[in-house]
């Protein structure tokens, strides 16, 4: 078996992607209380903030994704509308927005599971480290760009083969178990699963808890190093103790993949993201920095769905 | 907006690994030589038996004689096969829905519930040779003598009753595992709320659930005549192979049963090349009408599922 | 005092009683009509094997010539005979059965996937009502069309003069044969075989399905690793439904496979395949005239108990598989 990539710490000094300086947040958003804003009357410009921001921000952000201009139709109903975005490794990109404003669409646009819709057809482009993504192969585009999903979707096999199933089926010849045990192992503790399926690792998958399962996801697209991570809804089906330790663990990955996530759960994009994405009937309404987003938006329906007004 | 650069169909196969491509390949080859196959049985069946089906076939009855024009048609051989499918399914259907209603809802003692389980499954997969030997021993004995005719103090043990009794055997399987099915996809919400009423369990299962499982009860009684209706090595043994019917004795029904007859399989059999009739034409012809009435089998199952899948959703 | 008008009518702990030994009792009655069935065909049975002792399955003797001479000791009320080496007719039936059903399972697991993964939509729409319809075809059926067409086909254009003449003193070669018996039993499952396991390819969840493909895996790839796999239940219960078909299947066999009690021998080259043969069920139905005759009858049931058990064992072996992959979540 090939020895997988080396984890690819961008540095900022390669040519092609612009350096974004990202300040580090201030310490705390001012915790108000959400104001009266039920029934019409004003929406206050604050989100209310029940816990400190677990992140802690980094000092460089490379551009790995560029979407320019992405418009997507399932049919004849539009679903993503002339969005155009960075997504930066570093930095944990959040897409919010009321259900069927297309974050997900856009979302599966990212590694084009949308193309296995049919009836789906897009225009405009999205480029990765540089390439349009359109010009790639389907399988070598999702190996780079991989997702998790809302439901927990272990196949049926031992937690070991789970892990170790893309790196099984990448290679042009079936690896053999030892050859993958470091690489399962390396993903199994950047998952934060290791110690707790250490001990039986043919353990079958589907006999673990929710989250560890959804833990387990994750490791599995981790397994095959990617460069970009995607998560659809990851902690939606889960309890309130695997959803902290979901969220603890995206803000430790995104050092070495850029993440983007969906999330209808407010308080989970202000926890853990450090960009916003604000999305509305396809359209994208605002782009900023989470401070901005949850503090101060520009736009008066991001102040409304962020307060709470509509959801 | 941006013009849409030049995309790879997400289905080109360029890059997959050549075991990949050949399974593919294989898959599309075997694929489209199902579809040839398939297309030429059809076809030929269609053909054949449109060449040599005549409307008075079916009115007339089977004669025995070595020509095609003296030969006869078939009327008694399909009325035997209503017959035998009719009495069949008459004794499959409530025994298996009784079974069915017992596995699901009951099932105690266990012991008896896995014996019986296992000896459904077992019945499913047993050969119908072996159900027509034990035929002619069971109706051969004295004691059954009065299901088919005696002759000279010996035991004819062939008669429609013999028949239909033993192919209830050949659909009673299907009919218990398509009933139990239907119950068992009831969720257990419906059977608590009808008890939180104060119904008996016996009354929830015939006022409640079994009118809920009824498509499942429809199609596993079709499925069952599908099979009773092909069933071929019964009838050989235990319904007498006489071309037309030879009833018992000249009571209007009950004579008749317990007399000898035959079916459209035995016929079909009788006169195929390698039978005692060898009248292809008679069997093509024969082979036919039995097509259509599995088809029309089918399409009722086909019928019965859409429908119910329509009807009701378990929120 | 008023009967309380929402009791029903008689004591309902006692109806749902009488219900379940109503029941009960007609389960109790099929069941043990079942099981005395299996009692009955051993008990007729047993002079066969008793007289033959474990070499009614080993060979020697024209099996033929000693079918007659326990026919004809029991009709002409002299001293019976007993002598039965069944190992043609099991031959027979090992290779009729495994072959068929070898490649039935192939092309079956094959045709399956295509139609459920692969096909475009039109023709998946055509093939599934097609391959239900063949599934439910009569077997007799497929025998007339095998007679009709395979075995004519086979005798004049496969099976060269030169080799008829080769081997005219031992047996004819005619066309009825191994092959004739092999392919048609193939067709008669297959469909069956296709119609279980698009079944079970189906019942997948799109979910891992969709998981597979998001990390990069292509195609057919994922259909294969994930949709198959899962789906390995499914494929063992429909191989072993359709091999209790194919060994129990007397009628359509008997038709087109020979009806002498030969074993075809693999080291005649090609012409193994053209030789006639006679599996245990086929035999069955060649003989059921004989049943007047006591020995006849007995060695009849000594092969239909062979059946009966062989086919309870695929049973339990098919139970027997599924177990190891009630672990990983494939089987409920």
């Amino acid at each position: 078996m090939r020895k997988p990539p080396p984890v690819r710490r961008l540095t900022g000094n390669e040519g092609y992607a612009p350096r974004v300086e990202v300040a580090p947040p201030p310490s705390e958003v001012s915790a108000r209380t959400a104001g009266q804003n039920g029934n019409g009357h004003r929406p206050s410009s604050a989100f209310a903030a029940p816990s400190s921001r677990t992140t802690r921000g980094t000092s460089i952000a490379i551009e790995r994704m560029q979407v320019e201009e992405l418009s997507v139709t399932y049919g004849s109903k539009p679903a993503v509308k002339s969005v155009s975005l960075p997504i930066r490794q570093g930095e944990v990109l959040a897409l919010i927005g009321p259900s069927g404003c297309g974050k997900t669409t856009l979302l599966r646009s990212l590694n084009r599971l949308t193309e296995l819709t049919r009836g789906a057809s897009a225009s405009g482009r999205i480029t990765l480290d540089g390439v349009d993504i359109a010009s790639m192969e389907p399988t070598a585009l999702r190996r780079r760009v991989t997702m998790v999903f809302q439901q927990p979707n272990p196949f049926p096999m031992s937690v070991f083969d789970n892990v170790a199933y893309v790196l099984r089926e990448q290679a042009s010849r079936r690896p053999r178990r030892a050859a993958v045990r470091g690489a399962v192992h390396e993903a199994l503790a950047r998952a934060g699963l290791l110690d707790e399926v250490a001990d039986n690792l043919g353990h079958p998958a589907l006999r673990l808890s929710g989250g560890q399962q959804q833990r387990l996801c994750i490791a599995r697209a981790l397994a095959a190093y990617p460069e970009v991570l995607l998560l659809d809804e990851p902690c939606s089906a889960l309890d309130p103790q695997s959803t902290r330790l979901i969220e603890e663990l995206i803000t430790k990955l995104r050092e070495d993949v850029a993440v983007v996530i969906v999330t209808h759960n407010l308080q989970q994009a202000y926890r853990i993201a450090d960009y916003v994405a604000f999305m509305y009937l396809g359209e994208l309404v605002e782009y900023g920095s989470a401070q901005k987003m949850f503090g101060a938006p520009r736009q008066s329906r991001t102040r409304e769905y962020v307060s709470g007004a509509f959801g | 907006m941006t013009a849409a650069p030049a995309r790879r169909p997400d289905r080109s196969t360029a890059s997959w690994r050549l075991s990949d491509r050949l399974g593919l390949g294989l898959a599309w080859l075997l694929g489209l030589l199902f579809c040839a196959i398939a297309a030429a049985i059809v076809i030929y069946f269609l053909v054949e038996g449109i060449r040599y089906l005549r409307p008075n076939l079916l009115v007339t009855n089977p004669a025995a004689a070595s020509s095609e024009s003296q030969s006869g048609g078939f009327l008694d051989p399909l009325l035997g096969t209503l017959i035998v499918g009719a009495m069949a399914m008459a004794i499959a259907v409530p025994v298996g829905i009784g079974i069915a209603v017992w596995l699901s809802e009951f099932g105690r003692p266990t012991g008896l519930a896995r014996v019986a389980e296992s000896s459904i499954e077992m019945l499913a997969g047993e050969p119908s040779v072996v159900l027509a030997l034990f035929g002619t021993i069971l109706f051969t004995a004295p004691a059954l003598g009065f299901l088919s005719q005696t002759t000279h103090g010996v035991v004819l043990g062939q008669s429609f009753f013999a028949t239909a009794a033993l192919l209830s055997l050949v659909g009673l399987p299907l009919v218990v595992a398509s009933t139990r099915e239907g119950l068992q996809a009831i969720p257990s919400h419906v059977r608590e709320a009808s008890y939180a009423v104060g119904k008996t369990k016996i009354a929830t299962t015939r006022r409640v659930l079994l009118p809920a499982a009824r498509p499942s009860v429809v199609t596993g009684t079709m499925l069952g005549l599908g099979r009773v209706i092909s069933d071929t090595a019964i009838v050989l043994l235990l319904l007498g192979g006489t071309l037309t019917f030879s009833t018992a004795n000249s009571t209007p029904v009950l004579g008749l049963l317990r007399g000898t007859g035959d079916t459209l399989t035995g016929y079909i059999y009788y006169n195929a090349p390698t039978g005692d009739g060898n009248q292809p034409s008679k069997a093509y012809a024969a082979t036919f009408v039995l097509l259509l009435m599995v088809l029309a089998l089918n399409l009722g199952v086909d019928f019965v599922l859409s429908r119910s899948r329509k009807a009701v959703t378990w929120r | 005092m008023d009967e309380d008008p929402f009791l029903e009518r008689g004591n309902s702990i006692s109806q749902d009683q009488r219900a379940e030994l109503g029941l009960g009792a007609l389960v109790f009655v099929v069941v043990a009509l079942l099981l005395a069935m299996l009692v009955f065909v051993f008990h007729e049975a047993w002079p066969s094997f008793a007289h033959n002792g474990l070499g009614w399955f080993g060979g020697g003797g024209n099996v033929d010539n000693q079918i007659q001479a326990i026919f004809n000791s029991g009709e002409y009320k002299t001293a019976p005979v007993y002598t039965f080496h069944a190992w043609p007719l099991i031959w027979s039936t090992l290779l009729i059965t495994i072959g068929a059903v070898a490649i039935a399972f192939v092309s079956a697991l094959f045709i399956a996937v295509f139609m459920v993964e692969f096909a475009p939509p039109w023709l998946r729409r055509i093939l599934e009502p097609v391959v239900r319809l063949l599934a439910s075809v009569p077997s007799v059926i497929y025998g007339l069309a095998g007679v009709l067409v395979l075995v004519p086909f086979i005798g004049n254009h496969l099976i060269a003069q030169s080799e008829k003449a080769s081997v005219t003193p031992t047996i004819q070669l005619s066309g009825s044969s191994l092959l004739a018996a092999v392919l048609i039993l193939t067709v008669m499952i297959a469909p069956i075989m296709i119609a279980i396991f698009a079944d079970g390819l189906r019942a997948v969840p799109r979910g891992w399905l969709e998981g597979s493909l998001a990390l990069g895996i292509n195609q057919w790839r994922t259909f294969w690793k994930v949709a198959v796999r899962t789906a390995r239940p499914v494929l063992v219960a429909g191989t072993v439904l359709a091999t209790a078909r194919a060994l129990g299947e007397a009628i359509m066999v008997s038709m087109v496979s020979g009806g002498v009690g030969f074993a075809p021998n693999p080291v005649d080259g090609l012409i193994f395949f053209f030789e006639p043969s006679q599996p245990l069920a086929a035999t069955i139905i060649r003989n059921t005239e004989g049943l007047s005759s006591p020995p006849m009858k007995h060695t009849l049931y000594a092969i239909a108990a062979v059946l009966l058990f062989s086919s309870a064992m695929l049973s339990v072996i098919g139970w027997a598989t599924k177990q190891p992959m009630r672990r990983y979540g494939m089987v409920p």
